[in-house]
């Protein structure tokens, strides 16, 4: 079965996705602790503007404004009861952007994590997961999203219940984990155990990948790992810009367009089919990603050093994967 | 596994405080629970369980949690482990008196409403002795301040995951400054954008990269708290 994302990806060798969503409409006057989504139905004319921008930088794919539109972080604003609604304007309003391009463009629907801890460590278990997953892909659908588009994952079976979700939603599907504690997600997995566990869902993604996480070096070691690993599925590679630095009284992320330039190129390089950027990616940083993707020939994969001379040190030594991810096994007295 | 049973009961005192280090470490709760019983059976003080049975093993875990040998959900299970065993400990230490290990106000701050980092701080907290009063999110500097004055915990944890709201921790220190409130608390903050640099400019305690981190700086703090009190 095709769609518009798998018939983009069978005649383009590479597609750009977009930028940050949080950081431009901060910018546009989203104030803080306001849940994005209530945007779709009180101010369309941003959201449309957010979309039209990814489009105009020429991004091939952009995400929904629906990053917290499941009913566990919608709760958090007393909107546990509007995610349909929400999520369906999220898409519908993409539908109408995208429709307009001129060009395919791919209206991805955006699907973040539930915020929650899944058992037996926390208290949310897999079918409720799987049903709020659900529930969002079901709005997304009925807007007119593409695919559902899963990201900022840490938790393997959080993932696992969204593969599902994406199932019962008979939607095709894309999913990111974030990458941000060691090279490991937060919850311990590394490049090579997603790329595992990707390859044994019943439903695997089109397409999967990091997103957000450090900074763009430490995304691209994330990439180096999933390549390493040999899967033919497509990845995904969508970096922050840089690091979030603190300055005369206000953060700004430390990435420039010519450095998230030079990470796309990387990127691509380093295996990545769709190449993105995720907190801190504005439009002109998109833009001056897609010229360095058109005009820059393809290299050869990047080794490690290559990254972090071009795009600043990695955040910690090892990523958890290969030899020398034997951290020492605690002794133990005995066995039980 | 009938060969590496081990009878919790048949171990002496020693053993069984380095078994009960390995069981935490493994998040094993029922065992845990188990070996609290005997040692209370045993005539040890409530206190003492807590601290070199309980405490000391999660200090191990908390060491290998900031060493990036463990991860968050090993040490969610171990902290689920200790509060089985603080669950049976909790009105005993009460009844004999025992020195409390700390209380700890802890939210996400205004504007920000992400709280899953808040959430395993928490957790962690919870998990080395401490009393946690969770505020949630998006707290303002009113509902900080009612729950330090109603609750009087030792600390106060904020956090704030982003770069638009982590300037709001200093609005909340700075009020505690005007009301002459600061010197009462230790102030703990802590977040994926954050830096030490940042929390020194406005005037936290400390920076708490993880959750491990969290709780050995809430220990530190603590103690020195007692030791100038009792100066």
């Amino acid at each position: 079965m095709t769609n518009a994302l798998s018939r983009l990806l069978s005649t383009h060798d590479w597609l750009m996705a977009d930028g940050a969503t949080g950081t431009n409409l901060f910018n546009m006057g989203l104030s803080s602790g306001e849940a994005p989504e209530f945007w779709n139905a009180d101010q369309p004319d941003n959201i449309r503007k957010l979309y039209q921008w990814a489009v105009d930088a020429g991004s091939d794919i952009f995400l929904t404004n629906s990053f917290g539109g499941n009913a566990s972080r919608l709760k958090l604003h007393g909107a546990q009861g509007r995610v349909h609604e929400l999520n369906r304007l999220a898409a519908s309003l993409g539908r109408e952007v995208a429709d307009k391009a001129g060009r395919p463009v791919v209206v991805a629907g955006s699907v973040g994590p539930t915020g929650e801890i899944m058992a037996p460590m926390g208290t949310l278990t897999h079918a409720i997961a799987v049903e709020m997953f659900h529930e969002q892909a079901e709005g997304l659908k009925a807007g007119g999203a593409d695919v559902l588009w899963v990201e900022t994952i840490s938790a393997a079976a959080e993932y696992q219940a969204a593969a599902e979700a994406a199932a019962l939603a008979g939607m095709p599907w894309c999913g990111t984990m974030s990458f941000d504690t060691a090279g490991r997600t937060m919850m311990g997995v590394t490049s090579a155990a997603m790329v595992e566990m990707v390859e044994k869902l019943a439903n695997p993604p089109l397409a999967f990948g990091a997103n957000c996480g450090v900074g763009s070096s430490d995304l691209l070691r994330t990439v180096l790992g999933f390549a390493a690993q040999g899967s033919e599925r497509p990845v995904i590679a969508k970096g922050n810009a840089g690091i979030p630095k603190y300055k005369d009284g206000a953060i700004h992320y430390d990435g420039t367009p010519a450095l998230m330039a030079d990470y796309a190129v990387l990127a691509r390089d380093a295996g990545a089919r769709i190449i993105g950027g995720c907190c801190g990616t504005m439009p002109e940083h998109l833009r001056a990603m897609r010229q360095a993707l058109e005009t820059r020939p393809k290299g050869p994969r990047p080794t490690l050093e290559a990254i972090s001379a071009a795009l600043g040190a990695f955040s910690s030594a090892s990523d958890g994967t290969g030899d020398d991810s034997g951290a020492p096994k605690r002794e133990r007295r005995r066995g039980r | 596994m009938a060969e590496d049973d081990i009878i919790l009961s048949e171990l002496s005192d020693d053993e069984l405080v380095l078994q009960m280090h390995d069981d935490l470490y493994d998040g094993l709760k029922e065992e845990i629970e188990e070996g609290v019983g005997i040692l209370l059976e045993r005539g040890w003080t409530p206190y003492d369980v807590l601290t070199k049975a309980l405490v000391a093993g999660m200090t191990i875990v908390g060491a290998d949690f900031r060493d990036g040998i463990l991860f968050v959900p090993e040490v969610l299970l171990a902290a689920n482990a200790m509060k089985g065993g603080m669950f049976i400990l909790k009105p005993l230490l009460a009844e004999t008196g025992a020195p409390r290990m700390g209380k700890m106000v802890i939210g996400t701050v205004k504007g920000d409403i992400h709280d899953i980092g808040k959430n395993l701080v928490g957790m962690m907290m919870e998990g080395a002795g401490f009393e946690v009063l969770d505020l949630g999110i998006n707290n303002s500097v009113e509902k900080y301040l009612a729950a330090l004055e109603s609750e009087q915990p030792d600390i106060l944890g904020m956090s704030a995951l982003l770069t638009t709201t982590m300037p709001y921790m200093k609005v909340v220190i700075d009020t505690l400054k005007e009301k002459g409130m600061r010197e009462d608390y230790i102030v703990l903050v802590g977040g994926a954008p954050l830096n030490e640099e940042f929390s020194r400019a406005i005037g936290a305690d400390a920076y708490c990269r993880d959750a491990a981190v969290a709780v050995e700086t809430a220990k530190a703090f603590v103690a020195r708290k007692h030791n100038q009190l009792g100066a």
